[in-house]
């Protein structure tokens, strides 16, 4: 009957919050989790499992850190304008992360943070090419983005 | 004293968003290819749910905070929309 | 210019950390427009509109939720949905169009973008990967 408790547990939350409490928006708020459960089901998505999800708020504080920090880089490169002169460019970087979940999350992270932008995953060659606004070394980034972000994953994931 | 504050600096932020919604629409205008247009529109689209967000702090009231999330949910299928749209319908394969 | 009649009874520590909020938000959304503006090439301008839908949207939201969680006038659960909606779908977006534009400009043939399945040089590692 239902395939995805939290799913639905959130969705009648969210709708009770949106709609005020009464009863009549209980039912209806249940009835659309119901369906939306089974809507969700019949797309048959693959469970993420995180064996350590109690290392989940490090990496969101990591990103929240890096975010604040990347966008005020940022804001002063877009400020300075003409007079400082940046070079921005690809780096590809290989990965060792496998798990399709762990890879959404990195990539959201990537993109989410002003700066760099996640472009494609190869899975062939398991690389994948990210474009830097402000790309001084290239071996600087990789190191970044494997050190900080993927070994954090891989111990959320794997 | 921090009413006049307040208020001055919501007027400050409407003007701000306002010039980036018309920076926005340059950028859509100006073009120069197709990719750029979608992420100008995409950049009015968020923009233009802040100021309805900076409206609603004006006003107390609820349903500008309705409409701009009706607004960022049409802005996001609208870009994904016409971002498959680039990579299928316009190159031939 | 007007008061807003609403928030008479607001702290001034409150109206203070909202108007700061404010601004912030609407600076960064505005300096990320205008680089938007001025970047000169996609791949560039696509990091400029993150700037607006990360602090900026996240300094607007905090400043509403600031103001109405310290007003109680109403639950503030429209600013979380927004802010969580933003954070989840801008990425995706970024992402799909980036793709697009890397698609277009191979379509193309056009210079300055790296070509399919990047060879690995440097790397040494002998997985031959064959681009059509």
């Amino acid at each position: 009957m239902l395939p995805y408790p939290l799913l639905s547990a959130s969705l009648v939350i969210m709708w009770l919050a949106l709609n005020g409490f009464s009863l009549g928006h209980l039912i209806l708020g249940c009835v659309v989790a119901v369906f939306a459960s089974w809507g969700m089901a019949s797309l048959r998505p693959a469970k993420p499992r995180m064996p350590k999800w109690y290392l989940l708020p490090k990496l969101v504080g990591i990103v929240l850190y890096d975010i604040v920090r990347s966008n005020i880089a940022v804001a002063a490169i877009l400020v300075a304008g003409r007079g400082r002169r940046f070079r921005s460019g690809f780096v590809t970087i290989p990965l060792d992360l496998q798990n399709p979940t762990a890879l959404a999350v990195l990539a959201v992270v990537v993109t989410s943070t002003p700066g760099t932008a996640w472009l494609e995953y190869n899975s062939l060659s398991r690389t994948v090419l990210i474009h830097v606004l402000d790309l001084v070394d290239e071996a600087e980034w990789q190191a970044l983005i494997k050190g900080r972000y993927e070994a954090l994953l891989m111990e959320i994931f794997e | 004293m921090s009413q006049t504050i307040l208020s001055w600096s919501m007027t400050f932020a409407q003007i701000c968003l306002v010039i980036a919604m018309a920076l926005a629409a340059l950028r859509m205008s100006r073009g120069p290819r197709a990719q750029d247009r979608v992420l100008a529109l995409d950049t009015l689209y968020v923009n233009s749910m802040l100021l309805l967000m900076v409206f609603g702090i004006r006003t107390g009231k609820v349903i500008y905070f309705e409409a701009s999330l009706v607004i960022g949910m049409l802005g996001f299928v609208a870009t994904v929309a016409l971002a498959k749209f680039l990579m299928r319908g316009e190159v031939i394969e | 210019m007007s008061t807003i009649e609403h928030a008479g009874d607001l702290p001034a520590w409150a109206a203070l950390a909202v108007s700061f909020f404010l601004v912030i938000g609407a600076s960064l959304a505005l300096i990320g427009t205008i680089g938007f503006v001025r970047l000169p090439t996609f791949y560039e301008r696509i990091h400029a509109p993150t700037l607006g839908t990360s602090w900026g949207t996240g300094g607007i939201v905090m400043a509403s939720m600031i103001f109405f969680t310290v007003l109680s006038t109403r639950p503030v659960v429209h600013e979380i949905l927004i802010g969580i909606f933003v954070t989840v779908t801008t990425p995706v977006t970024l992402m799909l169009l980036a793709r697009a534009a890397l698609h277009r400009d191979r379509a193309e043939g056009n210079p300055g973008v790296p070509r399919e399945a990047p060879a690995q040089a440097e790397e040494g590692e002998g997985e031959a990967v064959t681009a059509e």
